[in-house]
């Protein structure tokens, strides 16, 4: 039976690890401007094909920390853009803007690539193979978990005790009062767009690594999955994304194997099809999390303001 | 006065409507499809699924403000209500070629049967009607947990809803009903759409979309103009205030999202009749992407406004803007840039212009008859 | 804003009305090229099309009448999805071409198939196996086998050679090459020997399903998917020591895959309809050809290594042109007309049509991906008896 299991529970904690890593994005953009940033994953899926193109025409060492200022730059320049012009229009605008810049960033990716798959380069090390537990899997597998909890404590030691920090928290609080109090908005708000796509873009190494196949698409279904994963932990909240994260990734690769479990098991004696719904078993659960308690797991319960 | 202004625009609004049927009747029997002017039908066709698709959105997003991304999921739903009821019993085993179908009946073949050829438009129109009750019905399911959350958790939950329906229909187990992921049809199409007077064929392939469009259209303006359409805008402009007035909120909330439901489910149905096929795949967040900047192209809130967005949506991305992508563009030629998918970066990058710079759209909140009261104003004042 | 704007779309329309004037001698037959260009079957469109091109560069003329023709090739992208595949062929109908090759992909060939038969233009299926692109659709042929065949001749190698007992079969969701092919595999393989999943469009992980595979004691991969999915999969394969071999149909037998598979060691069989050296001149014509043209060598992946599908779209053109020269006439109903009786001396074997517009073939060979030099090793010529 454990044996069984853990290939599904490793691939799904590694999974998981990608997701919250592009989770925290949505979930401190939301904290504070309340915006669903559509697109995020595309900028996850634009620093996939960046990484693409320029491996193939320098060597790996400059290509990573060009692709991760890139995709940081990317982000920052989306804010500015399509969502600072629109930072008194009604919410619904500022979201159709933000599902505008994911269309045309898709669109642009289709029309660079040709609308072809990208292989993404394989970075050396993390990609070898290794045996754990008596199972094959890449290194990246295994790295994964301990680097996004690595990064996600970083993180948390940041907003909890630096200036900025300490300045998102108010902001994320309270919008006009903390403009009272001095806080530059717009800086912090560029600081949180900066730190997000930071993160996308170091999840999307690993998450490509993992699975190497870049097309415009690639970056929808792991952002939906991500925010998601945001609102269960509650959204606002950066362990609770993250925990969130690592739940959906390991109940998905669960659902994938499910009907092998139950036949290897002898519960059931033909296969019932439980993969299809991989990708929207993650929605039954939002529209669970959002109908029985809003607040998601660890979300602070907050009343609307008229 | 103004009432009399009413009646007259309103005959003369009929009269345009009837004057534009007429028309497309017209080039229906003219354009051949191997003509190079048959791309205007295909943009008469595709622009009136989308139309039609544009301004149920527009009725749910626009007029009550809630704020759904389900659409997709929707039309999914009127599509394969469709073309599961319309499929010929003698193509049946052919299109479910690797399951047992188990709806073994057609509307319009068994209408005709009783009534003759004109049972096969009656069986058309049933089984058009059912995929929108269809819809209705699933969007009345969805809606009791989901219309109270507020604006993006509704967004996003409706999204999810649209995924986990598309996820049902591809499934394996329900293959005998929907044929598994694999695509449905052979059922009952625009391409076969004809009339036989006697010796003349009437050809009706974009006459039929155009005018089940143009009806349902005309029925969701003449809701949103009733007391419920002004319930819509006060939920739209201030929940609390709408219901300090004595509007039921979970009500009228459900009747917009059920209506525009319906409306999304026959335009899901005109869809598949267009296409002459129905795949759940092809039901993808995206297109709801899609329908939603083709409103806020037109102008959130304006009816007319959805449908002009949305048949120039089609007509740019189908046929005017086609050169950007095969090389040569307003006699530019530069087939280095102009190629594959260059025609969409141009679209996206319009659209981004107009979200960002035109929040209003091309027609903001008003209408067509409204542009045209305010020219007749200014036109009369100056003759004073 | 809004008057410019209306009249930049105006400008737009005269624009792409507006008739483009040739200057050329010879009066020119369009030749439709459904293709898939872009999207999961891109790649293998893309061969396809190469095929074609090389087949017009060397005979760019035909005699249709006594009167020499130009040959135009006309591509429609139909994006290998199949709610773009009738605008697309709607495109290339509008465009007034004879008649129409392709696609690649079956599920865009019946997605359009409809519209081809509303204007009664006829279309000559290229690599598309599913039995639906003809049986469904008057005007509809094909010049390769079809799935229950490549079906059958997979099951029986893998029972025979790969001494497999049971066989796990992966296709994705709503695609009706992949998901054909396993059906038909299925059916000759036996039922309860078989585990049979399928993958919803966008995966991206495919581990699990080489979990499942090895967990549920499998002894061979069967997985006919697009290109993509198998460059993915085959890197998966690798990774996690998926200790059975990968069998799959026609479309994998591309260098997207010997690329995929350089290095590893994964054993991969592939059933397809030409083998690389059966016609030497052919061989070396193209291949020069492919490394003269720098387009053309990106579009087969950046080496010379021939895909079946170009071999394929070779023949086709060839194909077309017999239909036009028997026809007599570019109208897309003379040339309906005369490809029922056509018969044609092919590079991949002769091609003539049965009574379901269907090739009359019975032989598929059967390649092995040599993982160390990355070609292709002839393995058997299959037919079902």
């Amino acid at each position: 039976m454990a044996k069984t299991i853990l290939p599904y529970i490793i691939s799904g904690i590694s999974v998981g690890g990608q997701y919250a890593l592009i989770a925290i994005g949505y979930t401190m953009v939301y904290g504070i401007l309340r915006l669903i940033n559509f697109a995020h994953g595309d900028v996850f899926m634009v620093a996939g094909l960046m990484m693409v193109y320029m491996a193939a025409s320098m060597p790996l060492y400059i290509a990573i920390p060009l692709m991760i200022v890139l995709t940081v730059l990317l982000g920052f320049l989306i804010e500015r853009v399509a969502y600072r012009p629109l930072r008194t229009a009604p919410r619904m605008s500022v979201m159709i803007s933000a599902i505008g810049v994911s269309y045309l960033i898709q669109n642009l990716a289709l029309y660079i690539t040709g609308g072809l798959n990208k292989n993404y380069p394989t970075i050396p090390w993390i990609s070898d193979r290794v045996t754990v537990f008596g199972m094959e899997t890449s290194r990246v597998t295994i790295i994964t978990p301990f680097l996004t909890i690595i990064l996600v404590v970083l993180l948390v030691q940041l907003i909890n005790h630096t200036k900025i920090g300490m300045a998102m928290r108010a902001v994320s609080l309270n919008f006009e009062t903390s403009q009272l109090m001095g806080i530059r908005i717009n800086n912090v708000i560029s600081a949180t767009f900066i730190i997000g796509t930071f993160l996308a873009a170091v999840g999307s190494m690993l998450f490509f690594t993992n699975y190497p196949g870049v097309v415009p698409t690639s970056g929808a279904m792991p952002g939906l999955k991500a925010f998601v994963a945001a609102v269960f932990g509650g959204i606002g909240s950066i362990p609770g994304a993250v925990i969130g994260a690592f739940i959906i990734g390991i109940a998905e690769s669960l659902i994938k194997g499910l009907d092998t479990i139950l036949i290897v098991q002898g519960t059931i004696s033909e296969q019932i099809g439980f993969a299809t719904f991989s990708d929207a078993f993650t929605f039954i659960l939002l529209i669970i999390v959002l109908v029985f308690k809003p607040t998601g797991l660890f979300g602070e319960k907050t009343t609307d303001k008229v | 006065m103004k009432q009399e202004y009413r009646k007259k625009t309103s005959w003369g609004a009929l009269l345009a409507v009837l004057v534009f049927l007429a028309v497309v009747l017209w080039l229906d029997q003219i354009i051949k499809p191997t003509n190079k002017m048959y791309m205007l039908l295909t943009v008469l066709q595709k622009g009136s699924v989308y139309a039609l698709a544009a301004v149920s959105m527009n009725l749910l997003n626009g007029y009550t403000g809630l704020f759904s991304l389900g659409h997709a999921g929707f039309m999914l739903i009127g599509a394969y209500t469709y073309a599961i009821f319309t499929i010929p019993s003698s193509a049946r085993d052919a299109v479910y070629q690797y399951f047992d179908a188990a709806v073994r009946f057609s509307f319009p073949e068994a209408l005709s049967g009783v009534m003759g050829p004109a049972g096969t438009a009656v069986g058309v129109l049933i089984a058009v009607i059912l995929a929108g009750l269809m819809a209705a019905f699933f969007a009345w399911l969805i809606g009791l947990p989901v219309l109270r959350l507020k604006s993006d958790y509704l967004a996003i939950a409706t999204l999810g809803f649209a995924e986990i329906i598309r996820a049902i229909f591809q499934w394996q187990k329900l293959g005998p009903i929907t044929n598994g992921s694999n695509l449905l049809k052979n059922f009952a199409r625009t391409s076969k759409f004809k009339l036989e007077l006697g010796d003349t064929k009437l050809v009706l392939s974009t006459f039929v979309p155009v005018l089940i469009a143009t009806i349902s259209i005309i029925i969701i303006v003449k809701l949103v103009n009733s007391t419920y359409g002004r319930a819509f805008k006060a939920i739209r402009d201030d929940e609390i205030a709408a219901e300090a007035m004595g509007i039921n909120l979970a009500k009228h909330k459900m009747l917009s999202f059920t209506v525009s439901s319906f409306f999304a489910g026959v335009s899901g149905a005109m869809m598949a009749m267009v296409l002459s096929i129905a795949q759940a795949s092809n039901f993808k967040s995206a297109m709801t992407y899609e329908i939603l900047l083709m409103v806020v192209l037109g102008g959130i809130g304006s009816t007319s406004g959805s449908v002009i967005g949305s048949f120039l949506f089609v007509a740019a991305s189908e046929w005017w803007l086609r050169g950007l992508d095969s090389g040569s563009f307003l006699g530019i030629s530069a087939p280095g840039i102009f190629r594959n998918g260059f025609r969409l970066v141009v679209f996206s990058i319009i659209i981004m212009i107009v979200v960002l710079f035109f929040r209003k759209g091309i027609m903001g909140e008003r209408e067509i008859s409204d542009v045209l009261r305010s020219r007749k104003k200014k036109a009369g004042g100056t003759a004073k | 804003m809004k008057k410019i704007l209306a009249v930049a779309l105006v400008i737009c329309l005269v624009f792409a009305l507006a008739p483009m004037a040739f200057a050329d001698d010879n009066p020119v037959v369009k030749i439709g090229v459904f293709e898939p260009q872009s999207g999961d079957n891109g790649a293998g469109g893309k061969q396809e099309v190469l095929g074609m091109q090389y087949a017009n560069y060397l005979t760019p003329t035909v005699e249709i009448d006594g009167v020499e023709y130009d040959v135009e090739l006309v591509y429609a992208d139909n994006a290998s999805s199949n709610d773009k595949a009738p605008t697309a062929a709607q495109d290339l109908i509008s465009n007034g071409v004879s008649l129409v090759l392709g696609s690649y992909g079956s599920g865009v060939s019946i997605a359009a198939s409809d519209t081809f038969s509303n204007a009664g233009v006829p279309a000559i299926g290229v690599t598309c196996t599913n039995p639906q692109v003809t049986s469904g659709c008057d005007v509809y042929f094909r010049i390769c086998f079809l799935d229950p065949f490549q079906g059958t001749v997979l099951a029986n190698f893998a029972k025979s050679e790969l001494n497999a007992t049971k066989a796990y079969c992966l296709a994705k969701l709503g695609d009706d090459y992949s998901g054909g092919l396993c059906n038909f595999f299925i059916e000759a393989f036996g039922k309860e020997n078989c585990v049979y999943e399928q993958f919803p469009e966008g995966t991206s992980d495919f581990s699990t399903y080489i979990t499942n595979a090895q967990n549920q004691g499998c002894d061979v991969f069967f997985s006919p998917v697009s290109t993509e999915a198998a460059a993915q999969i085959i890197a998966k394969a690798d990774t996690q020591a998926l200790g059975m071999p990968i069998l799959a149909g026609d479309t994998w037998d591309s260098n997207v895959i010997l690329n995929a598979a350089k290095g590893t060691d994964v054993q991969i069989c592939v059933t397809t309809f030409y083998q690389e050296g059966a016609n030497e001149e052919f061989d070396k014509g193209i291949k020069e050809w492919i490394n003269s043209d720098k387009t053309a060598l990106a579009n087969n992946g950046g080496n010379d290594e021939l895909a079946a599908v170009t071999v394929m779209g070779y023949d086709a053109y060839y194909v077309a042109l017999e239909a036009l020269k028997a026809a007599g006439s570019t109208d897309p109903e003379a040339v309906l007309e005369v490809l029922p009786a056509l018969s044609y001396e092919g590079v991949t074997g002769a091609i003539a049509f049965d009574e379901n517009k269907d090739a009359i073939r019975d032989s598929a060979f059967v390649k092995e991906c040599n993982t160390e030099t990355g070609v292709w090793d002839f393995v058997t010529v299959a037919t079902v008896g």
